[in-house]
This record gives C-alpha cells, sequence and structure tokens, in this order.
C-alpha cells in the first residue's frame, strides 16, 4: 500500500494555479557509471515523491492532449497526472491501470520520445513531460496487489464465471493485457507458457538493469491474485493444440506467442563456440540468472572482447549485458550510420557511459577461430551508405576490398527475429503471411480459426511491449464483446 | 501441474537411473524420438533427456538418465514419490516411422540404449521387422537389454571388454548385418557422437539410409535461441525443432563434438561446487 511520505509531498504540492513559467524536465537518479557496470542493479533509481510532484505540476492538463493521441494504448494522461499532482496516487494508478494492466513495465522500458512525450505540448518550446516517469513512479508506489478494487471500485471483482474460459498461448504483455482485460469482467483466464517462467521478453530479454524481474513478478502475482491461472512447461502445438484448447471448454483462444526465432547472418564459422544469438546470451542471463553462476545453474559463455551484431534494443542490451558480464573490451558493430539506430536514444547514451564502443559502416563477413572450433576473431567489411530504402533508412553498400580483422571471443548476433513455425504448423487451418505472421483481421485480432484470436509480436513482426499490449486490449474487448454480449 | 516419480530403479549404480514419471499431458502426446527439458529446482538448469518410454494408460514416461554433472546429479537425489519441478515437452520431431518391406536397424551405445528404446518399439508397433544393436564398454554398464529383447525380434551385444556379447564395437556387429543375406531398410543411431558417426559411415558404405538423434546443448527447446545448432548437409538446423534426428550421411558430427565442449569449464566448476555441499545421495 502506499506510504505516508508520498502523501505528505504529494499534499504539499496541490497545485493552484498552473505557472506560466515551466521549470525544467527533473532528471532521473541513476546509478553512476562506475558502479553499475559492476551489477545488475537497475539503472535508472526512480523518482522521489518530491521528484514526482516536481515533474506532475509541469503538466498542464490539456483540454486536447496531444500526448494521448501518442500512447498506443491511450491512457489518460492528464487525468493521472492531475491526480498524481493532488496527491492521489491511488486515483492516479486507478487511472492508468483503466487503459494499462502493465504500468511498471511501461513506465521503464516503452519508448516515449517517440510515443506519448513526443506528442506532449511542452516538447514544443522545450522539454516534454516525463510521462513515462511518472507512470513508473505510481505504478511502483501502489502495490497492485488490491488490483481489483483499484480497477472497478469494488472490494472484489465479479468471481470468473466458471462457464467462461479463455486460454493464452504464450505470457508475454499481448496474452497478460488479455488475461488482466478478461479477468476484471468475470471471464476466467488460463494462460499456457512454454517456458518454466511467465513473462515472455519481460522475463527471457530484457535484462534486469532495465526492468527488474521482481517488477514482472509482481504483475504477475497482481493477475493470479485476480484468479489468472498460469501453467508454464506448456507448448503450444506439441503439449495442447490449438483445437484441443476449442474441445476442452475454452471459448476463445489467444495466440500471443511472441516472434522468438533468431536470425542468423548466414556467413562462414557461424556455428563456433562463442557465436551466440542474441537471444540464448540473453536468455542464459536473465531466464536463467547466468550472471549469478554457481549459485545458479546456468553458465554463460566467458569472454573479453565481445562483438555485438545489430543496434536496436537487443543488442545494446546485450553488449551491456556482456560488460556487466566483465568483458575487457565490447563493442557494437553496425552496418549504418549512427544516425540509423533503431535503438532508444537513452539506451545508446547508457551504453557509451558504460564503455560500449560503437564501430557503425561495417559488417561481419565470416568468423575465424582455432582447431577447436572456438571464435578468435571476425572479418569485417567497411560499408558506406547508398540510397534510402522502403524504411527510408539509407542502405548499407559493401565497400568493395576493404576489409579488416578484430579479435573477439565472443560475438552476438542481434540482427532480429522471425516468426517460429511451430504453433502455426501444427495449427490446421491458421493463415499465416508469407513471412509466417498470423494473419488476422486488425480490429479484432480474429484469426482465421472462428474463435482464435491472435496479437502481439507474432502478428506484426517484432514491435513494442505497449503495442503488444494494445493488440491484446482490442482481442481482449471483441472476446468479451462475443463472450458477454 | 505436479509431476511425480512413480518409480525409480537403479540400471548402473551411482551412474545411470531410470524414473517412471507421472505426466498425463506429455504422455498423451509423446511418440517415439521425443524428449522432454526438465529443471530440478529453483535455481535450476534446463536439460533435455529422452523419452524413453510411454504408457498411456497410466499417464507415465519413462526417462533414462547417465549422471554427468550437476543437473543429472540433483536430479539422481530425487526418489519415488519426488516431484520434477520442471518438466516440458513432448519435445522435437518424432521419428519418421512407417511400414518397411526390409528390416530397422536400432544401434544404442550407453545410455542412448533407452533412448533407442522407444524407437524400436514405435517401429514394432508399426509392424516392422526390428534388429536390435547395442553396445557399452562393459556389462555393467549395459542396460536395457531385457526391454529391447521385448521389442526386437533380434538383439545382438557388444562390448568393449567381451564381457558380454561380442568383443568389440556395435559397428562391427553392424558391418556383418549389412554385408550379410537380407536388405535392410534403414538404420538408426542413438548414443555417443563418435558411436553415431561411426553408424552414419558403416551404413553409408552399404547404401543404407541412416538416422542419428543429436545430442546438441539445449536451453529453450522451442526453437527460440539457437544454442542447439547444427550442420546438416552444409545447412544451420536446430536440433530441438527440426530434429533431434537428422539423416546421419549429411550431420557434421565434428563440429557437433565441439559445440558440445562450450561449457565444460562452467560446467566442472558448478559439479565441484556441488560435491562440496554435500549433497546427501546415500539413499540410492
Ligand atoms: C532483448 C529485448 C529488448 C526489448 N526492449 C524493448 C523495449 O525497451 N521497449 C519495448 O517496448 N519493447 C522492447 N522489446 C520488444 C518487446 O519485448 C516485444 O515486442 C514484446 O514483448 C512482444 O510481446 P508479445 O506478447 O507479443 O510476445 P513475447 O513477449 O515475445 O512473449 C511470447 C511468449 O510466448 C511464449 N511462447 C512462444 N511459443 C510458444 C508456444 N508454442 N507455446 C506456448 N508459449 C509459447 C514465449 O516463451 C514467450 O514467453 C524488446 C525485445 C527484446 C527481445
Ligand atoms: C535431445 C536430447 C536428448 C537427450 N537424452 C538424454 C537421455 O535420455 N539420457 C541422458 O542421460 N542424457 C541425454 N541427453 C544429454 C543430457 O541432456 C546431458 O547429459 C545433460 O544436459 C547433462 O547435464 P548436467 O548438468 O548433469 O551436466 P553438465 O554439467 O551440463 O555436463 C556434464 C558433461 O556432459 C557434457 N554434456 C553437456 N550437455 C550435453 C549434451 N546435451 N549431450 C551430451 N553431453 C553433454 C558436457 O560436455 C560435460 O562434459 C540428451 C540430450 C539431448 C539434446
Ligand atoms: S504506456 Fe507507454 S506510451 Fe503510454 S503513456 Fe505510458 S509510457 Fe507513454
Ligand atoms: S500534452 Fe503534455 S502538458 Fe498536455 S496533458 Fe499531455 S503531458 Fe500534460
Ligand atoms: S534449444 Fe534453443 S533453439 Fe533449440
Amino acid at each position: 500500500m502506499p506510504t505516508r511520505s508520498w502523501k505528505k509531498a504529494m499534499s504539499a504540492a496541490a497545485p493552484t494555479e498552473p505557472s506560466r513559467i515551466r521549470p525544467p524536465r527533473t532528471a532521473m537518479p541513476e546509478q553512476p557509471a562506475g558502479q553499475r557496470v559492476g551489477n545488475f542493479d537497475e539503472v535508472a533509481l526512480g523518482y522521489t515523491p518530491d521528484m514526482a510532484r516536481a515533474e506532475a505540476v509541469r503538466c498542464l492538463a490539456c483540454k486536447k492532449p496531444g500526448c494521448v493521441a501518442g500512447c498506443p494504448v491511450g491512457i489518460d494522461i492528464p487525468g493521472f497526472i492531475t491526480a498524481l499532482a493532488a496527491g492521489d496516487v491511488p486515483r492516479a494508478y486507478a487511472v492508468i491501470r483503466r487503459a494499462n494492466s502493465l504500468p511498471a513495465v511501461c513506465g521503464r522500458v516503452c519508448p516515449q520520445e517517440s510515443q506519448c512525450e513526443r506528442g506532449c505540448v511542452l516538447g514544443l518550446k522545450g522539454e516534454p513531460v516525463a510521462i513515462g516517469r511518472l507512470e513508473r513512479y505510481v505504478a511502483d508506489t501502489f502495490m497492485a496487489d488490491g488490483a481489483c478494487a483499484v480497477l472497478t471500485g469494488a472490494a472484489a471483482c465479479p468471481p470468473p464465471v466458471a462457464k467462461t474460459r479463455v486460454a493464452c498461448i504464450g505470457s508475454g504483455p499481448a496474452s497478460l493485457t488479455v488475461a488482466g482485460t478478461l479477468v476484471t469482467r468475470g471471464i476466467a483466464v488460463d494462460v499456457y507458457e512454454a517456458l518454466h517462467e511467465p513473462g515472455g521478453v519481460l522475463v527471457y530479454g530484457i535484462p534486469e538493469f532495465r526492468l527488474p524481474k521482481a517488477v514482472v513478478r509482481r504483475e504477475i502475482a497482481a493477475l493470479k491474485s485476480l484468479c489468472v491461472r498460469f501453467f508454464t512447461n506448456w507448448v503450444g502445438g506439441r503439449t495442447v493444440m490449438v483445437p484441443e484448447l476449442l474441445d476442452q471448454g475454452y471459448e476463445a483462444v489467444f495466440i500471443g506467442i511472441g516472434a522468438g526465432l533468431p536470425v542468423f547472418l548466414d556467413i562462414p564459422g557461424e556455428s563456433r563456440i562463442g557465436v551466440f544469438s542474441a537471444n540464448e546470451y540473453l536468455t542464459r542471463v536473465n531466464l536463467g540468472r547466468a550472471y549469478a553462476f554457481p549459485e545458479w545453474d546456468t553458465p554463460v559463455y566467458p569472454g573479453r572482447r565481445v562483438v555485438v551484431f545489430g543496434a536496436g534494443n537487443v543488442a545494446l542490451d546485450a553488449a551491456r549485458t556482456a560488460v556487466r558480464l566483465g568483458a575487457r573490451s565490447v563493442s557494437i558493430v553496425y552496418r549504418r550510420s549512427e544516425n540509423e539506430m533503431p535503438a532508444r536514444a537513452e539506451e545508446i547514451r547508457h551504453a557509451r557511459e558504460e564503455g560500449v564502443g560503437f564501430v557503425c559502416l561495417h559488417a561481419p563477413v565470416a568468423f575465424g577461430g582455432d582447431a577447436q572450433g572456438r571464435l578468435a576473431s571476425v572479418r569485417l567489411q567497411r560499408m558506406r551508405l547508398g540510397e534510402p530504402d522502403a524504411s527510408g533508412r539509407c542502405r548499407p553498400v559493401a565497400c568493395e576490398g576493404a576489409f579488416c580483422e578484430i579479435e573477439a571471443d565472443i560475438a552476438i548476433v542481434a540482427v532480429g527475429t522471425r516468426a517460429n513455425p511451430l504453433l502455426p504448423r501444427s495449427t490446421p487451418g491458421l493463415l499465416v503471411n508469407r513471412r509466417g505472421y498470423i494473419s488476422v483481421t486488425e480490429a479484432t485480432g480474429e484469426t482465421t480459426l472462428p474463435m482464435v484470436f491472435a496479437g502481439g509480436d507474432i502478428v506484426t513482426g517484432a514491435a513494442t511491449v505497449i503495442s503488444a499490449m494494445g493488440a491484446g486490449r482490442r482481442a481482449a474487448e471483441a472476446i468479451s464483446r462475443r463472450l458477454l454480449g | 501441474m505436479v509431476h511425480r516419480i512413480v518409480r525409480k530403479r537403479p540400471l548402473i549404480p551411482g551412474r545411470t537411473s531410470e524414473l517412471v514419471i507421472y505426466a498425463p499431458h506429455i504422455a498423451a502426446k509423446a511418440r517415439p524420438g521425443n524428449f522432454v527439458i526438465l529443471r530440478v529446482h529453483d535455481k535450476g538448469e534446463r536439460i533435455p533427456l529422452t523419452i524413453a518410454n510411454v504408457e498411456r494408460n497410466d499417464g507415465t514416461i519413462t526417462l533414462v538418465y547417465l549422471v554427468l554433472g550437476k543437473t543429472t546429479a540433483l536430479l539422481d537425489t530425487l526418489h519415488a514419490g519426488d516431484a520434477i519441478l520442471d518438466l516440458c515437452g513432448p519435445l522435437g520431431k518424432p521419428t519418421a516411422i512407417r511400414r518397411r518391406p526390409a528390416p530397422v536397424v536400432c544401434v544404442g551405445g550407453g545410455t542412448g540404449i533407452a533412448a533407442m528404446h522407444h524407437i524400436a518399439k514405435g517401429h514394432r508397433l508399426a509392424g516392422n521387422m526390428v534388429i536390435g544393436i547395442i553396445g557399452a564398454r562393459s556389462k555393467d554398464l549395459l542396460l536395457f537389454e531385457p526391454e529391447l529383447r521385448l521389442v526386437c525380434h533380434e538383439v545382438l551385444v557388444a562390448t568393449d571388454d567381451g564381457s558380454r556379447g561380442r568383443k568389440g564395437l556395435v559397428t562391427a556387429l553392424l558391418e556383418e548385418r549389412l554385408a550379410g543375406e537380407g536388405r535392410v531398410a534403414e538404420v538408426l543411431a542413438v548414443g555417443p557422437v563418435p558411436m553415431m558417426a561411426a553408424v552414419s559411415e558403416v551404413a553409408g558404405r552399404f547404401g543404407v539410409p541412416c538416422q542419428v538423434s543429436l545430442n546438441a546443448i539445449m536451453l529453450d527447446g522451442i526453437g527460440m535461441c539457437g544454442a542447439c545448432r547444427v550442420t546438416v548437409g552444409g545447412e544451420t538446423r536446430f536440433a530441438c525443432v527440426d530434429g533431434p534426428e537428422f539423416d546421419g550421411a549429411k550431420v557434421d558430427f565434428r563440429e557437433l563434438s565441439q559445440r558440445l565442449t562450450a561449457f565444460r569449464p562452467q560446467e566442472r566448476h558448478a559439479y565441484e561446487e556441488l560435491e562440496k555441499s554435500h549433497v546427501c545421495r546415500c539413499a540410492n
């Protein structure tokens, strides 16, 4: 439950008249770089009540808020910030939860600069309100345990009607959103996850130092407290088939299995020991807690010189993980220039502060190594920027004859993921597109199988937590309309 | 879902045991060639083990493991009535079993004999003539021979020291069988990598197709990490979802052997730490 300190700080902060001069955006306290490279603790420490108040009062509570339009799930941002500024954190939380069932997660990992904060009117002349940080503050302060009371105002949610049951396959943000939405409407939800821990990428992919696992566990505990059941170690398409679930009495099935199939570079020497997909490297460290080896049993390969291919969030997470595991040098190798890097600006800044090097306009062409099959070096080719491609980014073009060799004992391939065909292939009648992603009716998420819905990365390809949640939200609305009328 | 050990039977004391586990939802789907991934404690590693038998009516699956490192050592501390913390399956593609006009030869080595049992049983149930060829270093290390005799029309045994059956390697027995009268439709091999490589080579020489079950290092077992990648016919395949069985003639066994050593120092370290921590295994 909320503590007293925020209450005091908040009531002192209740705004009277919005002042004309806006104070600057409140900085986020962070673990200093020199310290954080030696641990896996969270980098951004979170606002204090005073900081949250100072930031909340910057918001103009716009009548036509640009921020809300930028949020894929349409949180009533002025609504929650006004409540926060008035010292009412539970109300702020209730406002957020109406649209977002994982606020502690989104407040941390949403690319706010290209979503809600991009639409903030304050950003036109100065710095936008730190919406994500405030969302995180509210979620962290108000423990989600009494979620039902907050969401519905009632002491307890309607008990799930035993007859109306829905199954979710996969337990990433898309499925968690479906579960959270349906369960508060009296529909019982069972979630089937292939791995031994629920949470999807939030658990196996995004590292502890950006998203502590305790935060994800808390969100999942909140769902469990609402009687959502989690079945781990169940593989859709192996342990359980989609049609079977419908036969077993589930009235609808939601498929939220993500897009976790790693893409490799397909260049010579890629099977060498020391070459890993980012998924393997991150799964060992996050799901397997390999950073605590041997207290935890899953090992991670030790290396002193690490190169990471790619420059998205996944690549940066892998690079920053390698730094924390004690690598002497860690470099991001990217075939375009720095301007085209898809990772968030904040991630790139954090990585730089932690000593990650950036080698732009280079692409790997081969892995070299010793007679035991271990990686020792990577051969790179120089690239230059050519014409923009379909995505508007300049296409990298190889510079003929310009090669160089760099030493490396670990290479991490983070150049993207694709749809895992395991479940679609074992589900007759489920239509997928040319690239293997499940085809759905956009507005409802319904697939070509009646009462079978899908959403998140398995429909769109690798995207964001919040877009997966948006898809989950749409599917949940459609499902509850069908089931509850 | 709690998966309890129904029965435990030591096959080679201190080294290899058989567990019969109540897991009806896995038993309902498991086919020969499938495997499971399990974890034995909440900080544990995920390891793959082949499903050596299935009793659908009882809702049980059978696993046979060789104690090699920390996880298998911890697994060996469990007894009938204990639960396996995490058990996931059935994984991998099942063995491609169809009606064959000529005999199928199933070659098993070491712990692989138990894994082979389920495949041999599948062929038998499909109506095929099944010949088992099994081998170990010595008779004390030989397992599952009686079980195999129940499903094979013929079982040939080889031991390195000659303490049971023919002295020598399974490949010598295979070679004789392939050189002898009558055609063989297919050879399947499960066992240590060098054995599978040798069996593939022999089968290839006689022009008989040979399937091998690859034991690559695995992590998730559902195709999301690529830890299990193997090179087959010059292409990268994931053993957990594209296999574990592949055409032995096309497998790069040298690479597989090398990749299996990737974590050896850490594995040794974990095992030594475990030994130091006095986990009681005396009740075996
Ligand atoms: C390293 C990394 C960092 C990222 N950083 C960010 C970030 O900072 N901000 C952001 O917004 N997004 C980020 N993303 C992207 C974001 O995490 C994903 O877009 C989002 O998690 C997709 O959600 P989802 O629900 O579709 O699936 P996922 O989160 O992928 O979850 C799918 C789940 O389904 C399970 N599953 C798969 N197949 C089966 C099956 N057959 N049966 C049962 N279960 C199955 C998987 O094990 C997994 O748990 C990152 C992704 C990665 C990999
Ligand atoms: C599809 C598949 C099916 C398998 N079926 C069986 C089975 O039925 N019975 C059985 O006993 N084993 C089986 N294995 C091998 C088993 O998974 C490993 O023995 C186990 O992971 C060892 O774990 P550990 O923690 O006890 O030892 P670790 O400490 O992980 O390893 C100890 C030693 O074993 C070697 N090793 C590690 N992983 C493997 C591996 N995957 N294969 C072979 N050697 C390895 C290491 O190099 C090391 O020297 C199978 C493997 C696969 C991929
Ligand atoms: S959910 Fe994401 S986009 Fe929406 S307000 Fe929160 S941080 Fe911004
Ligand atoms: S646009 Fe900015 S100032 Fe206006 S309501 Fe949204 S956060 Fe507040
Ligand atoms: S074990 Fe991860 S892809 Fe096969």
